[in-house]
């Protein structure tokens, strides 16, 4: 595309977000600061994310975006149109095909491999920021590993719910070291972090900061002993496909009450029915 | 009271400025295990400064608060570092503020109030936690029902009760109070210091008391420090420096309470 750089940033954008990242590798889960720029896009649709991939994707990479587990979403569309007009690579839906893989809401179905990015848009990078509303504070709670407080939720779910009732951006400990907002995925997702062969890349634009897991890592929900993690299940299969193992969205068909679960994984779903 | 020689606390030469005002100035004492301190004196002369630097909060001027750990260990406190000055907090000493809505998360209940500083320690069985928050409540004369209720809901000396318990979780060696009972009406006090005088006897907390009450003190402190100015004017025995003050800045602060 004339007049812009290969992925829209220029090269010292990109020397600095991996500087960023390297850190962020080099330290499971802490969350790096970064400058972030000014994306094409409203803060709240991925700039993160997108200045992330954007700054590790190079000629040979198959790209696939994702949105809530959908290939065919506004949010995946222009994305990855996005990638595709500033850098040239070939995209695909398909998640055994792709070496990066920009997501919203969710992690795919088929089981990740070695040499894959996975890069997920966060809106809220601090686990800690509704209990604790100043940043400097935070910051040395996660120094000095005080994370007593998250489990002061975890308890008052379990009051007034008799369960844990956070469902998604469900806490995790990663490396056994720093507490972690895993993005918005479903809880149902989080088993997927514990030991990814995958590299996992967190960007959060407004909130300027990069954090990340690197392959192999161990990610642990935190739960009491008593009332240990679990994850989603449906009393339905997937309509379309039948998979009893996947994520299912609910979808209103009529106005009549009328709904169907179905895969949020598009790309799983079709592969099934293929 | 403990036989061996070793004070809890070692305070020595503590100073404390805030520009050219003085906070407090070269305060010295032992706090030994077991034992209530009271430190009285008008509002300016120094005693939350001295609590502040005891407690970490403050970085004093010059001095050293030696305070021995569990481990037998004597730590300074202002150069222990931030890590282990919160790790003490969790865990060794309590701080029961003045105002405890300073002292109490009051959005959660008042079990997760409770339970924060064990959950803190590494505690993660919620049945465990729910039981020792009951005990706790109940022997601090908060009803079990209230147990799943936020601290709003609460009475003032509920909530103030609900703070020591918070604090005293952890079974701490050292409990610092900042005017514990002035937000409260006379006959609420009297009970909060029934239920404090029976914890301290039961627990061999060792407290330091920061008032301007002396009728607290009476009732509470084994000794007593007098401060005017940033510095201690006299201290002693409670019932010594009460019935018979030498300082004239004791004489004058004893004498201008009225009567019971």
């Amino acid at each position: 595309m004339n007049g812009y750089n290969f992925a829209y940033l220029d090269e010292q954008t990109k020397r600095m977000i991996r500087r960023a990242l390297l850190k962020a590798v080099a330290i499971p889960g802490h969350q790096v600061p970064f400058g972030s720029r000014e994306m094409p896009l409203p803060y709240g649709w991925g700039t993160g994310g997108i200045q992330v991939t954007a700054s590790v994707i190079g000629a040979a990479d198959v790209l696939k975006v994702i949105d809530q587990g959908a290939d065919d979403t506004t949010n995946a569309v222009s994305i990855r149109r996005f990638f595709e007009t500033t850098t040239g690579v070939r995209t695909t839906t398909r998640t055994a095909a792709a070496t990066i893989i920009q997501t919203r809401h969710r992690i795919p179905e088929a089981p990740l491999v070695e040499g894959q990015i996975v890069v997920f848009q966060v809106p809220i990078p601090e686990p800690l920021r509704w209990l604790e509303p100043r940043e400097s504070e935070t910051r040395t709670m996660h120094a000095l590993e005080e994370y007593g407080v998250m489990h002061v939720r975890l308890y008052e779910d379990i009051v007034r719910h008799g369960r844990v009732a956070t469902g998604y951006d469900y806490p995790v400990l990663v490396n056994g070291r720093y507490l972690m907002r895993p993005s918005p995925i479903p809880k149902f997702d989080n088993p997927k972090l514990d030991h990814c062969p995958a590299l996992l890349l967190f960007g959060a634009g407004r909130e300027k900061r990069i954090y990340a897991v690197p392959p192999y890592t161990p990610v642990r929900s935190l739960d009491f002993e008593d009332h240990p993690f679990t994850i989603e299940r449906w009393s339905q299969v997937c309509a379309l496909c039948g998979s009893a193992e996947s994520f299912l969205d609910e979808i209103i068909v009529d106005d009549k009450g009328g709904r169907m679960f179905v895969c949020s994984d598009t790309d799983y779903c079709l592969a099934r029915r293929r | 009271m403990n036989t061996e020689a070793i004070p809890l606390l070692r305070v020595r030469g503590l100073s404390h400025s805030y520009g050219a005002q003085v906070g407090c100035l070269d305060v010295g004492f032992d706090l030994w295990p077991g034992e209530v301190l009271g430190v009285v004196g008008e509002s300016g002369s120094g005693k939350t400064t001295l609590l502040g630097c005891l407690s970490g909060r403050l970085t004093p001027r010059a001095g050293s608060v030696w305070f021995t750990t569990r481990a037998g260990r004597a730590v300074d406190i202002p150069r222990l570092g931030e890590a282990g000055r919160r790790r003490l907090l969790r865990t060794d000493w309590g701080i029961v503020h003045q105002n405890p809505r300073d002292g109490l998360r009051m959005r959660v209940t008042a079990g997760a109030n409770v339970s924060e500083r064990l959950m803190a320690m590494g505690e993660r069985h919620y049945g465990r936690l729910r039981d020792t928050a009951l005990t706790w409540l109940t022997s601090v004369e908060i009803d079990g029902d209230r147990l799943d209720d936020l601290p709003d809901t609460f009475s003032g000396g509920m909530q103030q009760r609900l703070q020591i318990a918070r604090n005293l979780v952890t079974r701490p060696r050292l409990v610092l109070m900042d005017e514990p009972t002035s937000g409260l009406d006379v006959s609420v006090q009297a009970r909060l210091l029934d239920l404090l005088r029976g914890l301290v006897g039961d627990l061999g907390l060792a407290a330091i008391v920061v008032t301007r009450d002396l009728a607290v003190t009476r009732l509470l402190a084994h000794r007593l420090l007098v401060m005017r100015r940033g510095e201690v004017v006299e201290s002693g025995l409670t019932d010594q420096v009460l019935d018979d003050p030498q300082h004239p800045y004791t004489q004058l602060l004893v004498s201008s309470v009225l009567p019971p």
